[in-house]
């Protein structure tokens, strides 16, 4: 069963949406919608398993933040249907929808959203406050949550004495705290910097791997979606591509994924297996070996080091494929660069 | 060409029309439901009189000497021991003056009026917050409030109460209210959307949501607003002194009738000194609340 599901769902703002997803449902493409409609989110249709991390990508406008608030109810589709486990949050009255996020969702925004007058503590306890929990009890869960994210020591200090990040990591808390199976995550590293990001994309993945929560994580930054997601949406209205890292950089759907890709760092995604060559008929019984899944930027030093190819061998040591230098920076250039280095040799006088 | 269109309004517009109703249908209305709804403003009446009364006997209770102290206390405590020096220094100077139960009577005036002006006006502010077409329905009634003339409303609040300090009252609570729903209304719809939707997203309900994170966050505004409604209410007092409200208006309003220089300025000096006192305390408490002070931190 998955833990989140949606089903042809779609958000289009303004007057007349209605009318817009029945156009959109026929075929007429988005650019000839009306004026006054902006799709937002069309016809989404895709599962999260549960302890999964799933992360949406896209451009600023591309319906990313709208499509995280539908899967909380803050904003209503125009059409589909969302279902948290079995339930069906359209049927859900106000009361019902908010049980609902008391007890299994919760959220972590993009510009913390903390109370500025309440410590770091009583912030982190706010969602314990709301589900009406004992003070004592809500501060002893709140200090667990403090603990888990690091912040010992900083309990009585107000946001504004915190940096960025640590302001981040009391919206973690708070979301913890509320111990909810379901997180979403609404560009939440995204207003921070890139050193402190990285720690912090570490962190979480840190935390899911003890907690197994199931995450859906926003974000307009492609490396930071390879790092952290299991699979990766990437979104621009609709679905263009969903699949793992891996996928969406071998196989890249359409050109707008290609262009996504360019500029990520490859040698993080892709792994040994995927760049590797056939074994061939060599002996292979003096080479080196590595796993399947080491990332190409961990191949260096043992590639470099080694005579012969590298033996990329699976989990019960049979082997699958060589790597050679060659192969590595085959693996570096996408197909999209191939292209374009191409064209810029024919275009260039002679 | 002037003439003729002059006599050619005349004739077809000007000339058929009766004469304007609007200011009749009013005073028609106001007898009327002067004495349709007597019960009711005598109830008003007596229970404005008791509060008025109350509170003015409560602050000449004490003898003016230790009220100055007390008045400098409070400063000293909304702000700083410099604020109660200068507060202890002015109100030394108005205790000086031969009007300190006058001074006394207009204070107890402006905090009756600004107080029941407050407890209508947050309400209406938070419902103009929540709905906007109650907004919009509220602000063309809160300019007519404002910038109505006051002496316009004082004669059906002379009508209605008769002369005293309770029509003044009323006619300052009328005057002195919008700031106080205005700055309630831009306060909530200030606080941050992130914040508000973060309570949302945490299962909070609409009225948890008003009373945990949009008031404590808005309540430097709304205090801001209660200064204006404090300082607007004194600025009242003057005109209340012409239907024989008392106070220092009462005094201004005689000495201008016998061109007494001398009390005038005395008099009008002690409201300059009670409006310093009312603001600075006001201000000092709005840099009080828990989120003017984080935001203090921030800097």
């Amino acid at each position: 069963m998955p833990a989140i599901a949606v089903d042809s769902l779609y958000k289009i703002f303004g007057k007349g949406a209605k009318h817009a997803v029945a156009e959109l449902k026929s075929g007429t493409p988005r650019d000839q919608l009306s004026k006054h409609v902006t799709a937002a989110v069309i016809d989404h249709t895709w599962e999260i398993s549960s302890g999964e991390i799933f992360v949406v990508m896209g451009l600023s406008g591309s319906g990313k933040s709208t499509l995280i608030r539908m899967l909380n109810g803050l904003i209503k589709p125009t059409s589909g249907t969302i279902w948290i486990d079995n339930t069906d949050l359209g049927a859900l009255s106000p009361r019902a929808l908010r049980q609902l996020r008391r007890e299994r969702i919760s959220m972590v925004f993009q510009h913390f959203a903390l109370l500025p007058h309440r410590t770091v503590l009583e912030n982190v306890a706010f969602g314990l406050e709301i589900k009406k929990l004992g003070k004592e009890e809500r501060l002893a869960r709140a200090q667990e949550a403090v603990d888990l994210v690091g912040l010992t020591g900083t309990e009585d200090k107000l946001p504004a004495q915190l940096s960025g990040g640590m302001k981040q990591r009391v919206g973690l808390a708070r979301a913890l705290a509320a111990d909810t199976d379901i997180l979403l995550m609404d560009e939440a590293f995204s207003a921070l910097d890139p050193l402190i990001r990285q720690e912090m994309q570490d962190q979480l993945l840190e935390l899911q791997a003890k907690l197994g929560k199931t995450i859906v994580f926003i974000t307009h930054d492609l490396n930071e979606a390879m790092r952290i997601g299991d699979r990766i949406a990437i979104c621009d209205g609709q679905v263009m591509q969903l699949g793992t890292a891996e996928d969406i950089l071998m196989n890249p759907a359409n050109d707008y994924v290609t262009d996504f890709t360019a500029d990520v760092d490859r040698t993080r995604v892709l792994t040994a297996e995927a760049v590797m060559e056939p074994l061939g008929d060599a002996d292979t019984s003096s080479y080196d070996t590595v796993e399947s899944d080491t990332h190409v930027n961990e191949l260096y030093e043992s590639v470099l080091s080694s005579q012969h190819p590298v033996l990329v061998v699976d989990d019960r040591s049979d082997p699958l494929g060589v790597v050679t230098p060659r192969a590595i920076i085959k693996s570096l250039v996408s197909e999209t660069d191939a292209d374009r280095t191409e064209t810029e040799e024919e275009t260039q006088p002679a | 060409m002037m003439e003729y269109l002059r006599n050619w309004f005349w004739t077809y517009i000007w000339k058929p029309l009766p004469d304007m109703p609007f200011g009749d249908w009013l005073e028609a209305f106001v007898r009327w439901s002067r004495v349709a709804w007597a019960p009711m403003f005598d109830a008003t009446t007596t229970g404005l009189t008791g509060l008025y009364q109350g509170f003015a006997d409560g602050l000449l209770w004490l003898p003016s000497g230790l009220m100055v102290l007390l008045f400098a206390a409070i400063a000293y405590f909304a702000r700083s021991w410099k604020l109660g020096l200068g507060i202890g220094i002015g109100m030394f100077i108005v205790a000086w003056m031969p009007y300190w139960e006058e001074t006394m009577q207009t204070l107890a005036m402006v905090l009756v009026a600004a107080a029941i002006a407050t407890v209508i006006a947050i309400p209406l502010g938070i419902a103009a917050s929540e709905n906007r077409a109650f907004s919009a329905v509220m602000r063309p009634i809160l300019d007519l409030m404002q910038t109505l003339p006051a002496f316009v409303y004082l004669i059906p609040a002379v009508m209605f109460f008769s002369i005293g300090a309770v029509p003044g009252i009323i006619a300052t609570i009328v005057f002195c209210m919008p700031p106080g729903v205005r700055l309630t209304e831009l306060g909530l719809r200030q606080v941050d959307r992130e914040v508000t939707e973060a309570g949302q997203a945490f299962g909070a309900s609409p009225g948890e949501i008003l009373a945990r994170i949009k008031l404590p966050l808005a309540l430097p505004t709304v205090m801001a607003g209660i200064n204006q409604v404090i300082m607007l209410a004194l600025s009242m007092v003057v005109i209340a002194g012409l239907v024989g409200g008392g106070g220092l208006g009462g005094v201004i309003v005689s000495s201008l009738g016998r061109l007494d220089m001398a009390a005038g300025f005395n008099a009008g000096l002690a409201v300059v000194l009670l409006a310093i006192f009312l603001d600075r305390v006001t201000q000092g408490l709005s840099d009080r609340t828990p989120v003017a002070k984080a935001a203090l931190l921030a800097t």
